[in-house]
């Protein structure tokens, strides 16, 4: 009955719009679910009101790899969308496909459209620009591993809540109280190697691999093998012997037991903090990711995951400057400082962000913050810019393996990530060989 | 005296087999061979670039120690469910083929999971048994049993296993009973009579008679281990954690789809194709050998 009413409601919509036939439609593939799916389509739909040429269609693809596999194969059967989101693990593989996709640059360009990348704030921009500085792909999603503790359950322990661990020394002091208190579970972490490698590396200031963390050249090899990278795994895998630390996954699987208040201590992405704030039902704090003192530089600025959009190639001109059109009217600041303070994504704009702090955000609800703070922290250097390794889907995985085998006890932290380095280094090697042009 | 069927027609025979030629070549020997061809080569993910590397692939995979070790797990975890599953179907179907009373539902209860889906299967299991929410993982608490399959390879294993062997039970059960009923009262009833018990009975009369089953279910369990279980193990553990449950076909699909790595995927779905050649070929030759029809 339903399904009947829809189809004579679509077929109806379809009879009596004709104006739609005469607009350039752009499809858009994104990975976006729940509330943030609503956003996308909010955003498309206020674009689609704006003008009458153009059309953008946001369609869900699944979750990032598998939106990157279909457009893959979209691409290969010679029907790639106009847009395609893809996280940020996918940018290096997207960057070396020459054919395959349109350098936003460019495109922007050729539509004779104003484009400054300075506009953009450095820790985004920096993610998805070659070496010469041109913006390869549209920054639109991003945030970055921030520290969220129950205040509740610090109270409980006798600790002062207002004052969350600002070092792993403090935090292991803590963790200590909050275990005795009788916290079943201390401290969980979504993405592993998001947090405790590349952006622990990033925050120490210290090298994710060689070549500027890949930025400078295909031929970069692993470096987190460090002394420093071999302290902080083993500490994480004492503290999982000890109880402190409970392992949830590889994906956000954590973010869950924060909120139903089974964890105290969460490290996971800023942009988790709408779901932690909808579901949690205790008083909680948002704050700097906790660093070594005894590392120098440290806390030096962390680094973005999330997403951006490509542009795919082998489409009409006309089509193209619909999607200009788009671009530009997603790097608005009203949209862009909406977008920020609705989902805990960080802004990609500078306008965006000082708007945002103009209107007394931060101020009203604290925390939100932390996300841009921790990224511009410090300029950032040649290790804390960024990272671009080549199928990094596959090296990810594999680190994540290795640590999985260090936190479980079954290997110490030195030959676990020397083996990382070492088989995450192959896979980086036949990129190269299959990318060399 | 001629007993086949003749054909007159030249052409009939070829049009009437047509259809399902078609079917086998264009799902079955094209993809086999396009899998083939890739494996000798090196391509990017948008296949703009792809060169000939011959034997590069083969010998990449099998230098890799974790791909070897991908051999090991999927043994343990093939023998493990073709085992389970099928002592424990051939247990309930004896007891099924004891019960008077009730008999039909019992019979029903049991056939129940195999219309759940492998994936469904997966999540359910999984539900039940999650590190933090599961209600088995609760009651495992209770008893000092710390259960956290996201990190500890062993209970993974433990939990693919059981819930892959639970659906595929009620398959077994069903031939096994079958099997059962069709062996004659008579048989049974003589041995009785001769003075053997109900478990000398099933050893030497009941357990021979049913070899013909066993041979069929070893040769489908093990095919469904080694490729439908697919479903539970992308619902649960994914392949981890670190490689604990990445059994061969898990790791083409994740090579292959995830990564991209189509030349590294195809050499593996080669040697998939080979193992499973050679599997049929040994278990034909050897296996059936020793089975009584």
């Amino acid at each position: 009955m339903n399904a009947k009413k829809l189809a004579a409601a679509l077929a109806a919509a379809m009879l009596f719009s004709p104006a739609a036939q005469a607009q350039t439609e752009i499809q858009w593939w994104h990975s976006m679910t729940g509330a943030l799916g609503d956003k996308v389509n909010e955003i498309a739909n206020g674009f689609n009101a704006s003008q009458k040429e153009y059309k953008v269609v946001p369609v869900y693809k699944g979750a990032y790899p598998e939106s990157m596999t279909a457009a893959i194969a979209a691409f290969r059967a010679g029907n790639p969308p106009h847009i395609l989101q893809v996280f940020e693990v996918g940018t290096a593989t997207m960057m070396s496909a020459k054919g395959a996709i349109k350098p936003v640059y460019q495109m922007m360009k050729e539509a004779g459209q104003p484009f400054d990348t300075k506009n953009y704030l450095g820790p985004v921009a920096g993610y998805y620009t070659d070496s010469k500085g041109n913006m390869l792909s549209m920054p639109f999603n991003s945030s970055t591993p921030v520290f969220y503790i129950n205040k509740d359950a610090f109270k409980k322990a006798g600790l002062d809540a207002e004052k969350a661990p600002k070092t792993w020394k403090e935090f292991g002091m803590a963790a200590g109280k909050l275990k005795a208190s009788g916290q079943q579970c201390v401290y969980t972490t979504g993405w592993p190697s998001w947090v405790h490698i590349e952006n622990f590396s990033a925050w120490h200031n210290l090298p994710i691999g060689t070549r500027e963390n890949g930025i400078a050249g295909l031929n970069t090899e692993f470096k987190i093998n460090s002394p420093e990278h071999v302290k902080h795994i083993s500490m994480l895998a004492e503290f999982a012997k000890n109880g402190w630390f409970t392992y949830s996954g590889r994906r956000n699987e954590g973010e869950a037991r924060f909120f139903s208040g089974e964890c105290a201590m969460l490290t996971s992405s800023s942009a988790a903090q709408a779901n932690i704030r909808r579901n949690a039902k205790f008083d909680f704090s948002v704050n700097f990711l906790p660093y070594h003192d005894d590392i120098k530089g440290a806390p030096q600025n962390s680094i973005i995951g999330g997403a951006s959009l490509w542009v795919m190639s082998g489409k009409k001109p006309e089509e193209y400057k619909g999607v200009t059109r788009f671009f530009t009217y997603l790097s608005n600041t009203e949209l862009q400082a909406s977008w920020h303070q609705s989902t805990g994504y960080v802004p990609i704009t500078v306008a965006a962000f000082d708007a945002t702090k103009k209107s007394g955000f931060y101020e009203k609800n604290p925390g939100t913050d932390i996300a841009n703070r921790q990224l511009m922290n410090k300029p950032a250097t040649a290790n804390s810019k960024g990272l671009r390794f080549g199928n990094f889907v596959q090296g990810r995985e594999v680190i994540e393996e290795e640590l999985e085998g260090a936190f479980a006890g079954k290997k110490q932290a030195k030959p676990a990530l020397d083996d990382a380095v070492k088989r995450a280094n192959e896979i980086l090697r036949r990129f190269e060989a299959a990318n060399k042009s | 005296m001629e007993k086949r069927v003749v054909f007159r027609s030249r052409w009939l025979p070829y049009a009437l087999l047509a259809p399902q030629i078609v079917v086998t070549v264009v799902f079955f020997f094209w993809p086999a061979f396009q899998a083939a061809w890739f494996s000798f080569q090196l391509q990017d993910a948008f296949g703009l670039r792809s060169e000939f590397v011959g034997l590069a692939n083969f010998v990449h995979l099998f230098r890799d120690e974790y791909y070897l070790n991908s051999f090991k797990v999927t043994a343990v975890f093939s023998v493990l469910v073709a085992a389970t599953g099928i002592s424990v179907a051939l247990l309930l179907a004896t007891m099924a083929d004891r019960v008077l009373r009730g008999a039909l539902a019992y019979k029903t209860l049991l056939i129940w999971p195999y219309a759940v889906a492998p994936a469904v299967a997966g999540v359910l299991w999984g539900f039940l048994f999650a590190p933090s929410v599961g209600i088995v993982t609760y009651a495992l608490r209770q008893t000092g049993y710390e259960w956290n399959y996201v990190l500890n390879g062993d209970q993974a294993m433990v939990l693919v296993v059981l819930a892959s062997t639970w659906k595929q039970i009620s398959y077994n059960f069903l031939f096994f009973l079958a099997g059962l009923q069709s062996i004659p009262r008579s048989l049974i009833e003589a041995a009785a009579i001769d003075g053997a018990g109900p478990t000398r009975r099933f050893w030497t009369i009941v357990f021979p008679l049913l070899s013909p089953t066993t041979f069929f279910l070893l040769v489908v369990n093990i095919v469904y281990a080694f490729f439908e279980t697919f479903g539970v193990i992308d619902a649960t553990t994914q392949g981890g954690p670190g490689q604990a449950t990445q059994i061969l076909v898990y790791k083409v699909y994740h090579d292959g789809v995830k990564s991209a790595d189509l030349g590294g995927s195809s050499a593996q779905s080669v040697v998939l194709m080979a193992i499973v050649i050679a599997l049929t070929v040994a278990q034909f030759r050897f296996v059936e050998r020793k089975v009584q029809y």
